[in-house]
């Protein structure tokens, strides 16, 4: 650790939070006060006395051959400290999260708009500003390879990575493909059994995660050689062992700590200015920070891939599901980043929570010149939910069927097999779930003649006093994964510490986890109290001198990390117990910590944990291992894949201006199956934030992407929900233990992302007997104007 | 860069005659995001905080004399009656906090299409003037129509700043529109001001981010002026029918001349321009009937 | 240049200002208070919001040099040192409105001054108020709960003390 002063390192310390709450209660945040008093430091807070501001010089071509890079003018400027190419990484000059396929800093080409080639650390950002602008490209600009089309016939169009470039990567433009075949896989022959066939095409725009805290972070070098990091991340080890080699550094040097992170949505699953800053700072001996405008963000990270889609249904007169066929093209992007693992999502979840004896699947991810795609919120599940699901509510057409009752016909639950072959062997209650958003009460109709205009599509623009609106409802189930998939061991360390301060016992948890705004470390407490009968609790900062946690993204962390901490909290309470037989001879083996004491369950209290500890610390580490999983076979795309399942199910009520095309949901209403709520303050929290993010999906989100370009860098254009656009969003929870996780947990964060968007566009639907085959849902599409 | 920090009207057009590519900022809220993003580098930054006139306004002689930096949430609290229309645009504002700091010389001054004001004061009449003045040669008006002349350009002088409004208190009925992809904080994807002269039997139109600049539809004007007259509708308020509302709308569409951008489409946008003008047109007419036949 | 202002009732002093600076930016990296926070630095989050000279305002689109000789109080400046956390500050804790926070310094200003000016708001009042400060954890629920809490506290507070 440096020795000197970061400014605003409160949440850099211990959090000391006190509370009788164990899990199943709702404890205060223990960075909530800190949080609402403006002490909490964000990575854009930290500020270094001497420290630079680290800006990148980016490309405005998608695709271009970078034929000189002149900084001899950016170099002079006073007070610019640095100027580096890719010519200065010391190490490796790639990196990836699965594929190391990307440059830090572009070598002889750009592959996508916004890709950095240069980086200056200066004394002010608006140095640092005015020295990019000094540096000197020369671009041999060439067409963007952007389209299916494009990228499927690259001796035509061109490589985006030439096949040569890496080594993993041999299949062209294709970043990584997984097909599906169950029972009978689609023939002719099986086509044949279906009365009823529906079919359509599909269209998911590019999403952002829109994170607001900007990407940030402080690199502060180190007299043995090394580099501190506090960053804003998701997954500080993968952080480390993708930027150690570029920095030439062992991993051990390289010592990042989590800063208070603005919301991550997958986002920060990738590196962004980490390596920059880091470099910087190698190169000066100064704390360099960086910190992403947000025209920058958007070129800074991954976002959502988008993806165009194909599927076919055919059922039964009755309305029983024969057969399922589907092909999911997803745009990665220039480099591969998590699209490989969203490629599995889309093949083995693409079929939805349903029952189908037979089923066909393709999936591919492409390379393009268009922004990099990959972790974002239910990825791969999301866009293939739009698409099952709007084929189930075309089938209930078809069939003259309600179309929740078509959906719970063929709703999977426990017992049942994926198409990958997998059974479902916990709860999967996708029929209740279904069943308890359409029992729900309804808001009140539609009364137009008592309107206030800010409850009205337009709201405050004043655009309708009544005219045009119509209602209408629409529903929606989807599944998703919880974990890391396919064979991947993606492991939790958690390390609990118990002793006495100040006459109290007092539990410390230490673990990498990135607190991102989901409320893990609440979690922790609850269950250092749970299982410690303690009340007081330390979080101790997450960094990388414990083993990693892993990511906090697909629902895991809960799961995870809560259950390394359980389990390192177990094993000390053990150690206190064998430390009692010990000292005490107990013979009991009904023993337990409760309330500050060893409580014998025949026995009652035996002693308190206070006597009982003395002067000793116990301080364990332990690992958790959610249990194995294997690939998907390439073929046929059958295998465990995937360590737990989690349902959310939507009923969506908007009105619609049907004549101007704007939309207001009045209500959304979200019924899920969390096996055990840990903290139901936090459940709650995070089914509605999902919510909301699926709602922006609906009918307002999307990159916008001309001939590899990117055209609404801002919080201008690109719009994400306001507090009037989000309706109340009444949540329905059921606790179904699953016997295979901590407590029966099952993660909750992403369910309700995948699985509220169609809700929405089927509501929109009914209220306008328009088609909606693409997302977001635009006013053009509404109005017969695009 | 300079920031300079004139504390009265004339030392602040003595700057500007000083510094004439100095940049004019009040609420900020076009400025500093040009600053703060890098789109703008100014010579200097011409502070107008501290001039007070700026944020005044009075009624003389039916006229709103409105300082160039009367904050938006100002004219929405304490003006909606004189200048309604105004007032409905400016709720549509940003924000809020945008709202307690921007003002109509802010837009004007930017001359944006898309600013929010603009179809709310070509709609309220042509005896609409902007009052600018500069060092060397003093004051002078430039009427509504004159004010706009490009894209994000305006007929001022470099050495010229804007000091007030001049704007007829309202003697009808007036609306505005305005279409956002969200229910909230949005810039213009197309707008529409209208207001009903009845004093001297006009309308007034303005049509906001559909073409290089905000515009009046005239021929939309002279359509319905020739309808209410010809048929005794100002004196009557009676209905106006389908036929003619329908009409106005077609006329409003035809008026604009947009473009696709990653706002909305040109399509789109000629569709909700009709749609607002009939829908405006109603709401003001059903108001105006009413005062009629409350009157009688 | 130099700026002087107040800042939460303190007189602050700032030199080798840029003059391109904003209020945002001197708060965060020349005064040492970073509670005001820079997610969008284009007025559309409002998570910079601060008082000045008593009205909320985007501190993102406030020029630094315009702030000279005025008052400015900040999210820091909220809760009292004797009476500790402000109501509004205390009810996004309670009711699970502080997500990963970011957004929570701009609300709680911009909450703080809708309950001076409207004591009792309405739900699309509070919509209304708040539709300049984008969150994108919570869903807004949470958010709503915590002002009609913070609402309901301070009209029970000011009943008791009558």
């Amino acid at each position: 650790m440096s020795t000197r002063t970061i400014q605003g390192q409160k949440n850099l310390q211990d959090i000391r939070t006190g509370s009788p709450d164990g899990i199943g209660g709702s404890p205060l945040r223990p960075d909530g006060t800190l949080k609402v008093k403006g002490e909490f430091a964000y990575s854009s807070d930290l500020w270094h006395e001497d420290m630079l501001w680290g800006m990148a010089l980016r490309s405005p071509h998608p695709r271009a051959n970078i034929l000189s890079v002149d900084i001899s003018e950016a170099v002079k400027t006073p007070g610019v400290y640095a100027v580096l190419t890719h010519d200065d990484i010391p190490g490796a000059k790639f990196y990836g999260l699965e594929i190391q396929d990307q440059p830090a800093l572009a070598k002889d080409k750009v592959r996508y708009h916004g890709e950095a080639i240069a980086i200056v650390a200066a004394d002010h950002p608006e140095t640092a500003r005015r020295a990019v602008k000094k540096i000197k490209v020369e671009y041999e600009v060439l067409t963007p390879i952007v389209t299916e089309e494009q990228c499927l016939n690259p001796e035509v169009y061109g490589y985006v990575h030439e096949p040569h470039e890496f080594k993993s990567h041999g299949h062209g433009n294709i970043c990584h493909s997984q097909k599906l075949v169950s029972g009978l896989g689609v023939t002719d022959e099986v086509r044949a059994m279906a009365d009823v066939i529906v079919k359509g095409e599909y269209e998911v725009g590019m999403q952002d995660q829109a994170f607001l805290g900007p990407e940030s972070g402080l690199a502060v070098p180190s007299e043995d050689g090394g580099m501190d990091l506090y960053v804003a991340t998701q997954w500080l080890h993968v952080d480390r062992q993708q930027i150690a080699p570029v920095l030439g550094i062992p991993e051990e040097k390289l010592r990042l700590t989590l800063a208070g992170v603005g919301g991550a949505f997958g986002g920060r699953e990738d590196l962004s200015m980490q390596i920059h800053a880091c470099l910087l700072a190698q190169r000066t001996g100064k704390p360099v920070k960086i910190v992403y405008a947000r025209d920058e963000s958007f070129f800074g990270h991954v976002h959502r891939h988008p993806a165009k889609m194909y599927y076919e249904h055919g059922a039964t007169r009755d309305g029983k599901l024969v057969y399922a066929d589907a092909r999911i093209v997803l745009d990665g992007g220039a480099y591969a980043s998590a699209s490989p693992a969203v490629v599995g999502n889309a093949a083995s979840l693409g079929h939805g929570p349903y029952v189908i004896p037979n089923v066909r699947m393709d999936a591919i991810a492409l390379y393009s010149n268009n922004p990099s795609c990959g972790a974002m919120r239910g990825f791969g599940a999301v866009q293939a939910c739009f698409g099952y699901e709007t084929q189930m509510d075309k089938l209930a057409v078809a069939l003259d069927m309600d179309p929740v009752e078509l959906r719970q016909l063929n709703a999977m639950s426990e017992g049942d097999y994926m198409p990958t072959g997998q059974m479902i062997d916990s709860p999967a209650p996708v029929a209740e779930l279904l069943q308890r958003v359409k029992d729900m009460p309804l808001p009140p109709p539609l009364d137009l003649t008592n309107l206030d205009v800010r409850t009205l599509p337009g709201a405050l623009s004043n655009t309708t006093h009544g005219e045009g609106v119509v209602r209408g409802i629409g529903y929606s189930v989807g599944i998703k994964n919880v974990g890391f998939s396919e064979g991947f061991d993606d492991y939790s360390t958690a390390r609990v510490r118990l002793e006495v301060i100040g006459g109290e016992p007092v539990a410390m948890v230490h673990t990498a986890m990135a607190e991102v705004g989901q409320g893990g470390i609440t979690v922790h407490a609850q269950i250092a109290r749970t299982e410690l009968g303690v009340e007081q609790v330390t979080i101790h900062p997450a960094n990388t001198e414990v083993g990693s946690a892993g990511s906090t993204s697909a629902s895991r962390q809960t799961y995870m990390t809560g259950g390394a901490v359980k389990y390192a909290a177990e094993a000390v309470a053990q150690a206190l117990i064998e430390k009692g037989r010990k000292r005490y001879g107990w013979t009991h083996n009904d023993l337990s910590l409760i309330g500050g004491k060893v409580v014998s369950e025949s026995a009652g209290a035996l002693v308190s944990m206070v006597d009982l500890l003395g002067d000793d610390a116990i301080d364990l580490t332990r690992e958790h291992h959610h249990r194995p999983t294997v690939p998907f076979d390439k073929e046929t795309g059958q295998g465990f894949g995937h360590v737990q399942y989690t349902f959310c199910a939507n009923r969506a009520v908007v009105d619609v201006d049907v004549e101007l095309g704007l939309v207001k949901v009045v209500e959304l209403t979200a019924a899920q199956d969390v096996g055990k709520a840990l903290n139901p303050l936090s459940v709650v929290g995070q089914i509605q934030g999902g919510c909301t993010q699926a709602l922006g999906l609906a009918v307002m989100e999307e990159i916008i992407v001309k001939d590899g370009k990117v055209r609404n860098a801002s919080f201008t254009d690109y719009l994400i929900p306001t507090i009037l656009d989000v309706p109340p969003i009444p949540v329905d929870i059921l606790e179904l233990p699953d016997p295979n996780a901590p407590y029966g947990l099952r993660g909750v964060g992403e369910a309700p992302t995948v699985s509220a968007t169609p809700s929405i566009v089927a509501a929109i639907r009914q209220a306008t007997g328009i088609a909606l085959n693409r997302i977001p849902v635009r006013p053009e599409h509404l109005t017969g104007t695009l | 860069m300079e920031f300079l920090r004139p504390a009265t009207w004339d030392e602040a057009l003595a700057a500007k005659a000083e510094f004439p590519t100095a940049l004019p900022i009040s609420g900020g809220t076009d400025v500093m995001v040009e600053m703060n993003f890098d789109v703008h580098r100014p010579s200097a930054i011409l502070d107008l905080n501290r001039i007070t006139e700026l944020r005044q306004w009075e009624i003389t002689d039916g006229v709103v004399r409105l300082g160039a930096s009367v904050p938006y949430a100002r004219i929405i609290n304490e003006l909606s009656e004189p200048l309604p229309g105004l007032a409905l645009a400016a709720h549509t504002v940003g924000s809020p906090q945008i709202r307690n700091r921007g003002g109509v010389g802010g837009n004007l001054g930017g001359a944006s299409p898309a600013g929010d004001a603009h179809p709310a004061l070509l709609a309220a009449g042509r005896d609409v003037f902007v009052e600018v003045a500069s060092a060397a040669r003093g004051t002078r008006m430039i009427a509504i129509d004159d004010f706009y002349v490009g894209v994000k350009r305006n007929s001022m002088e470099k050495d010229e700043l804007i000091l007030r409004v001049h704007i007829p208190v309202a003697d009808g009925p007036q609306q505005f529109s305005k279409i956002g992809t969200r229910n909230a904080m949005v810039i213009a994807v197309c707008a529409f001001g209208f207001a009903l002269h009845p004093k001297n039997g006009t309308v007034g139109t303005g049509i906001g981010s559909a073409a290089p600049t905000p515009r009046r539809a005239v021929a939309a004007e002279e359509f319905l002026q020739g309808v209410l007259a010809e048929r005794g509708l100002w004196e009557s308020g009676d209905l106006l029918g389908a036929e003619v509302i329908q009409q106005f709308g077609e006329l409003v569409k035809a008026a604009a001349s947009p473009i696709d951008d990653v706002r909305g489409t040109a399509d789109y946008r000629r569709h909700s321009l009709a749609v607002m003008a009939r829908r405006t047109l109603t709401w003001t007419w059903n108001d105006y009937s009413k005062q009629i036949r409350s009157a009688a | 240049m130099r700026v002087t202002f107040t800042a939460n009732g303190k007189p602050v002093e700032a030199d080798d200002v840029w003059e391109g600076e904003s209020l945002l930016y001197v708060l965060r990296e020349r005064v040492g208070l970073p509670g005001s926070k820079n997610a969008c630095e284009q007025g559309e989050c409002g998570s910079c919001t601060v008082y000045l000279d008593g009205v909320p305002v985007c501190s993102c689109l406030v020029a630094a040099g315009q702030v000279q000789d005025r008052e400015v109080r900040t999210v820091e400046g909220l809760a009292n040192e004797e009476t500790g956390l402000d109501p509004v500050q205390q009810a996004f804790i309670d009711a699970g409105a502080v997500q990963c926070g970011f957004c929570t310094p701009g609300l709680l200003v911009q909450t703080h001054d809708l309950l001076e000016r409207e004591p009792q708001p309405s739900d699309t009042d509070i919509r209304e108020a708040l539709s300049g400060n984008l969150c994108r954890c919570t869903g807004y629920e949470k958010i709503m709960d915590a002002v009609r809490l913070a609402s309901a506290r301070k009209c029970q507070k000011v009943g008791t003390s009558e």
